[in-house]
Order: C-alpha cells, then structure tokens, then sequence
C-alpha cells in the first residue's frame, strides 16, 4: 500500500504547480525507494527505461528542417495559401485535419502528423488563417491560443482514435500480446481493430462537432467586438 | 539493414552539435548549464544503445545502465532547478519572410511535405523489403525523411550554409527546454511504478471495492478505472495490464462472459480517452503547447477535456451494450 505515495507525489506535484521534470523524478525515487528497491537498483532501473523510451524524443530530429523552413516564411506561405480557399473557417479546416488524420492513421500511417511535423508549421498557422479570414478582423491574443490549442487537440483526437483500427499498431498488439500470453487465448488483431471503429466514429462526431462549435463562439465573440467598437460614445464619456 | 540506433547516435550527434553551439553563445546567460544539459543528453542516446542491448540479450556489446541513471539524475537536476537559458535567436524579421514566403510561393511546402511522404514510404512499400530493422519501418521513416526534407530544403530555399538549419532547431529546442525530455522520464516513472507494484495494489483495492454481481458497476469500473489510471500515469499502456487483471479479465469476461475483443478493445480505449486530459502525457499535451508557444501550458488539455470526458461516456455504454 505504501508504494501509492508515488502516485501522491505525482499528484500534489502537478496540484502545486512545481516544475514537472522534478516531480517526475522525485516520484521514481520515492516510489523505488518506497517498493523495496536498494538505491543501485533505482539507478539501473532510471538508466534502463530511459535508454528503452528515446524513441519518444525522435521527434527533436524534425526541429532543424522545420526551423530553416519558418525562417524562409513557411509559416507565412501557410497562411497566405489558406487565404485564397474561398470561405474555409477555422473549425471546418480542422474538422477536415481531423478526418484525414484518423483516416491516415487507420492504415498505420501514424507519424506523417504531429506537434512539431504538421501541427506548429501548417496547420496552426492555417487555422489561424482561416480564423481571421472568416471574421474579417485580427484575432484577440486569447483566441489566438484557443486556435492553436484546438488545432493540437485536432492532431491529437484524431491520432488515438484512428490508429486503433490498424491492426499493427502498439496498442492492439499490446493487448493481444498481454492477454494472450496471460491468459493463454488467441485472440486476433483484426478482432480487436473492429471494435476500435464504433469510437472513431464517436471521436469524430463528438471533436468535429466541438470544433465547429468554436467557430459558432468565434464569430460571436468577434461580432459582439465589433459592434462594441462602432457603437456610438456616450455623451461626456470622453471627460 | 538499417539500424533504429542509428537514428538515435543521429540524433543525439545532433543534440551534442547544438550544445556546443550553445557554450559559444554569449547571449545566453546560462549557456554552460544549457550546454552541459543538452550534451549530456545527447551522450545518454549512443550510450542508451549499449544499455539497450543489455536488456535485450542479443549478444552485441553491452553498458550498465547506473551510470545512464547518474546522467538521467543530473539531466533532472539542471533542467528542474531552472539551469537552462535560451539565447537570442539570429533570425529573419516578418517582413523578409512575406517576401521570401511571396519569392518562394508553394515551393516551400515541398520540403515540409517531403518528411510524411518519405514515412509513408517507408511504412508501406519498403517495411517489407528488408531495408530496415523489423518493427521499426514508421520511426526510420520518420528520421530519413527529415533528412531528405532538410537537403530538399536547402535546394528550394538556396540556403547554402548547413550552420542556418542546426541555429533554428536550436532556438526551437531552447524554447522548448525541459519539456522536451518529460515524455522520456514519464515512461521511466511508469516503468518504476510497475517494478514496484503500483498496479497490483490498485488491482487489490478494485477487488475490494467492487460488488460480486453488478454488471453495469463493473462496465464502469473498468472503463472509469482505465481513464482514471491513465489520467495518473499518463499512459493507457502502463493502466491496462493493472485494471485488465483486476477487473477486465476475471470479472467481465469469465464472470459476466464478456465478448473479450471487444471488452479489451474498447478498454484500452477509455484509457485513451483518459490519456487526452492529462498533463502526464506530456509528449501529446504539454509538448505542443510549448511548440505553439502557448503562454497557457494547459491549452491543449482543456481544448481535449471535455471530448475526452465524451469518449469515456461512448466507451462505457458501447461496452455495456455490445459487449455482453
């Protein structure tokens, strides 16, 4: 029972807001510590799953290219494209990212997207593109970050409810691989892909609709600024 | 063949080429800690592989992995003590980049699009070929096309000198700082909260708390557990062994005779669901958030939240209508 105070340190950490690469490390010792494991051992232990994880670091290899890119105005030639494709708005735009990046990710295509590959060079700059071509107006600094928020999450929903309907991704063979040699079952990964595409589905309707809600809320906002901005002073309000 | 490990010494030459970059920055104010952290971190991927193979026990030669784990300590220390500092990146301004973005037109997208499609490749039409090392088609695709993307890059840009791109990717690791290595000990803290038995005394207290014969108490303990779980540990792998083998496995599907694909499958994915609320998973929500330079870090997760809290409902009633 003592070994959950790991899980508490993990969470008061993240409650209090301290720096998150601390927690995480505090919380491995502590819970190592805790588990019965002698200080050389939580060290093996801290050095063996740190060289099996890089490859969630792989990412950093795509930082240069898109670096010398936005430098040359990819950034800017992302939104200017955007401009010219008649009246797409921001929660349409990534609706259709939503789709093609489940779709993408259903044959196993899960890394052609992401954070650094697609979202932060073309596809935040376009639906911010798309944000204020639909408005007509500059967008406020809050929206600014709602886009761009949304346009992760895009990125993100459609990836884990896309890539479950492929049958050779990590996570069904992780099931199949877990139960079959705990359980001693053969289960096959295109059992398991089937009961996958009921939730993409889902996951579409339900983010696609959200994101086109925050178009709805966008143009709102944006009219009740402007009307705000026209309407007439009151007498003496300049005093 | 080509070797996953040798995307990894790449990378880690190229985090070992920045941090020099870095010690010679005066603009910096912390450049020697920044660069002692970037470079030691770079070392930790070229050293990884003898620890890997360690573990592996395929008989190439091997590393102890404690001395890994002193890095990876002191990779925490700098980067949670606030040790690491950014220079002030040499750049273009807004307006050289309209008119080159206005010289260069759509040719631009070329190399951006050249990095997915070399992935696409590589996953489909050459996994089978024997090209690369087996299971490890999509990642080698990843690395390759960001190095056909960067010559394609230079070509289209006329950029001549290989110093502009590494100075750019620089900037942008030095904007990212830390965040960029949480994804990494996230997966070491879950690999610790498993050796020391996290999950079986969570498995202990479900048995405990669970009634014997409610079919639709024990749907949503499985689902909400998977979320919940995951929410904690960030990560629906490490959540799925613990509440399959508490709840999944001996209640639903031998007690209740489940249809066991589709309990597990739509198990898994209530951890997902969990897994877009979370600030544990920080390679999908915090990373982007710094990406985007957000100055909200929980953008992404509040945009994510309520379709998450959505999905764990669709997964819950899916389950307990197909299921039995």
């Amino acid at each position: 029972m003592i070994v959950l105070l790991g899980v508490v340190v993990v969470i008061l950490g993240f409650v209090t807001r301290r720096n998150p690469v601390l927690v995480v490390g505090v919380a491995g010792i502590v819970t190592g510590l805790l588990g019965r494991m002698d200080p050389l051992e939580v060290l093996a232990a801290f050095g063996r799953s740190f060289a099996d994880s890089r490859s969630v670091t792989v990412y950093a290899i795509v930082l240069p290219v898109i670096g010398l890119l936005e430098r040359y105005g990819l950034r800017e030639q992302a939104r200017n494209l955007i401009g010219r494709l008649g009246r797409l708005s921001a929660g349409r735009f990534l609706t259709v990212y939503l789709l093609v990046r489940q779709v993408t990710a259903a044959f196993g295509l899960n890394s052609i997207g992401g954070p650094a590959q697609t979202v932060r060079p073309l596809v935040a700059p376009m639906a911010e593109a798309a944000a204020e071509r639909s408005t007509g107006a500059k967008l406020p600094e809050r929206w600014r970050e709602k886009v761009r928020s949304y346009s992760a999450s895009a990125d993100t929903v459609g990836v884990f409810f896309g890539e479950d309907c492929f049958i050779a991704i990590g996570s069904i063979l992780l099931i199949t691989g877990f139960v079959n040699s705990t359980y001693h079952q053969d289960i096959e990964p295109t059992q398991l892909a089937l009961w996958a595409i009921p939730l993409a589905v889902c996951a579409f309707v339900i983010h696609g609709a959200r994101l086109l809600l925050m178009d709805r809320q966008l143009e709102r906002e944006m009219a009740v600024a402007a009307a705000e901005h026209d309407l007439p002073l009151p007498e003496g309000a300049d005093k | 063949m080509i070797k996953v490990e040798w995307l990894y010494w790449l990378i880690g030459l190229v985090f070992v080429v920045m941090a020099v970059q870095m010690a010679a920055d005066r603009s910096n104010p912390k450049r020697w800690t920044s660069a002692a952290f970037w470079g030691l971190l770079g070392l930790t991927f070229p050293y990884g592989t003898g620890v890997a193979n360690a573990t592996a026990k395929n008989g190439d030669w091997t590393l102890p992995a404690e001395p890994l784990g002193v890095a990876v300590l002191a990779l925490i220390v700098l980067a949670g003590f606030n040790f690491l500092g950014k220079g002030v990146p040499v750049t273009t301004t807004g307006e050289q980049r309209e008119a080159s973005a206005a010289r260069l037109g759509n040719k631009i997208f070329v190399p951006a699009l050249t990095i997915p499609l070399v992935a696409i490749v590589c996953a489909s039409v050459l996994d089978e070929s024997g090209l690369f090392e087996t299971g490890k088609a999509t990642l080698l695709g990843l690395g390759l096309g960001c190095v056909v993307a960067l010559v394609v890059g230079m070509l289209v840009t006329g950029e001549k000198k290989l110093s502009v791109p590494v100075h750019s990717g620089r900037s942008m690791l030095e904007a990212m700082g830390s965040a960029l290595l949480l994804p990494q000990l996230l997966a070491v803290l879950g690999s610790i909260f498993a050796v020391a038995g996290v999950g079986d005394q969570v498995g202990d207290i479900m048995n405990k708390v669970l009634p014997d014969d409610s079919k639709y108490l024990a749907v949503i303990a499985y689902c909400v557990g998977m979320f919940l779980f995951t929410v904690i540990m960030g990560n629906a792998f490490a959540a799925f062994p613990v509440m399959t083998a508490a709840i999944g496995w001996p209640v639903l599907i031998q007690q209740m005779h489940g249809n066991e694909p589709a309990v597990l499958a739509i198990g898994m994915l209530a951890g997902f669901a969990g897994t877009l609320c979370t600030p544990m998973a920080a390679n999908f929500n915090i990373v982007p958030a710094t990406l985007l330079e957000l100055k909200d870090q929980y953008g992404p997760i509040k945009a994510q939240l309520p379709t998450g809290i959505a999905l764990l409902g669709c997964c819950t009633v899916i389950m307990a209508l197909f299921a039995f």
